[in-house]
């Protein structure tokens, strides 16, 4: 029901240790966390250290909200498929991350529809509680802003030859 | 990167990530995977580096598209030895400031651009939008 995932590089324990302590007081089960490698495993949610993007895809069709760290993969996945994301930034105070460009980035993204913002357990406990009305995205369409596309391509074929691209 | 793939549409495309499963996404398309480097772990921006430079001597790409981070950077910076042009877009997560990769890159890519009207004017480098 709700898939929590921290990306691949750093744990984020005090996401997933306030997920645990929600679903432990409210009494809610399936939940799936993704902790990272050297993330602490919680005692009462199944979870995982990593996982393919095959398991990663699957989980995310099987939940209806996703829980998350304010990367921008897991971001643009849950709009993508049309789930519901609550996010909490990492923040370097309690060494979660080298810097707070996760700060940036919610403040940036809270007002799109289906991202949710959490800067606090509290805030966190206030989404979860609110998990079945929480609002979600249109979907975003599968391919970059139009603009964007057209810089690319114009960049591309500037010295009049389609040629490689090394992506 | 896959979200601009429509930009690629007339192109041979290579694709390198460090990502072993996104093989499933590109289709026929030649894929590589590197191993992942940061500036916390040395030994490991060496290797990729090396792994980078391995591949765009062998791929000789005409351009070089990355979507940031220090291999992205790396390939920017070893496209010039090719004589191929490169573009840098810094990641959409970095929404305040340009990444370290974004502004290393400044000074080795052809072209950099930022996702955030606001980071791009303060850096000094081309906004055209966003992949969202």
């Amino acid at each position: 029901m709700i898939f929590a995932t921290v990306g691949t590089q750093l744990p984020f324990d005090r996401l997933i240790t306030s997920l645990e302590k929600w679903s432990l007081k409210q009494n809610v089960s399936g939940c799936f966390a993704q902790v990272g490698p050297e993330g602490k495993v919680p005692q009462h949610i199944e979870s995982a250290a990593t996982l393919t993007p095959l398991q990663f895809a699957k989980q995310v069709a099987d939940c209806k909200v996703i829980v998350s760290h304010a990367g921008m993969g897991t971001i643009l996945t849950a709009l993508q498929h049309c789930r519901p994301i609550i996010v909490m930034p990492r923040l370097v105070k309690f060494g979660e991350h080298r810097n707070d460009h996760q700060l940036a980035t919610v403040s940036n993204l809270e007002d799109r529809e289906g991202i949710h913002v959490a800067r606090s357990e509290d805030e966190l406990f206030e989404k979860l509680d609110a998990i079945a009305s929480l609002e979600t995205g249109d979907g975003a369409s599968v391919s970059a802003e139009p603009q964007l596309l057209s810089a690319i391509g114009h960049f591309i074929m500037s010295n009049g030859a389609s040629g490689d691209t090394h992506a | 990167m896959l979200r601009l793939r429509p930009a690629f549409r007339d192109c041979d495309v290579t694709y390198v990530t460090v990502n072993l499963g996104s093989r499933s996404e590109v289709g026929d398309s030649p894929f590589y995977v590197i191993p992942d480097g940061n500036r916390d772990t040395k030994l490991s921006l060496i290797l990729m580096a090396i792994r980078v430079l391995y591949l765009v001597l062998r791929v000789r790409p005409n351009v070089v598209v990355s979507t940031g981070a220090a291999p992205g950077y790396f390939a920017c910076r070893f496209a010039k030895l090719v004589g191929a042009k490169s573009l840098f877009i810094d990641s959409v997560a970095n929404a305040e400031e340009m990444s370290l990769s974004a502004k290393l890159a400044t000074s080795h890519a052809s072209r950099v651009f930022s996702q955030w009207p606001r980071v791009a004017e303060k850096f000094g480098v081309e906004c055209h939008g966003s992949v969202l």
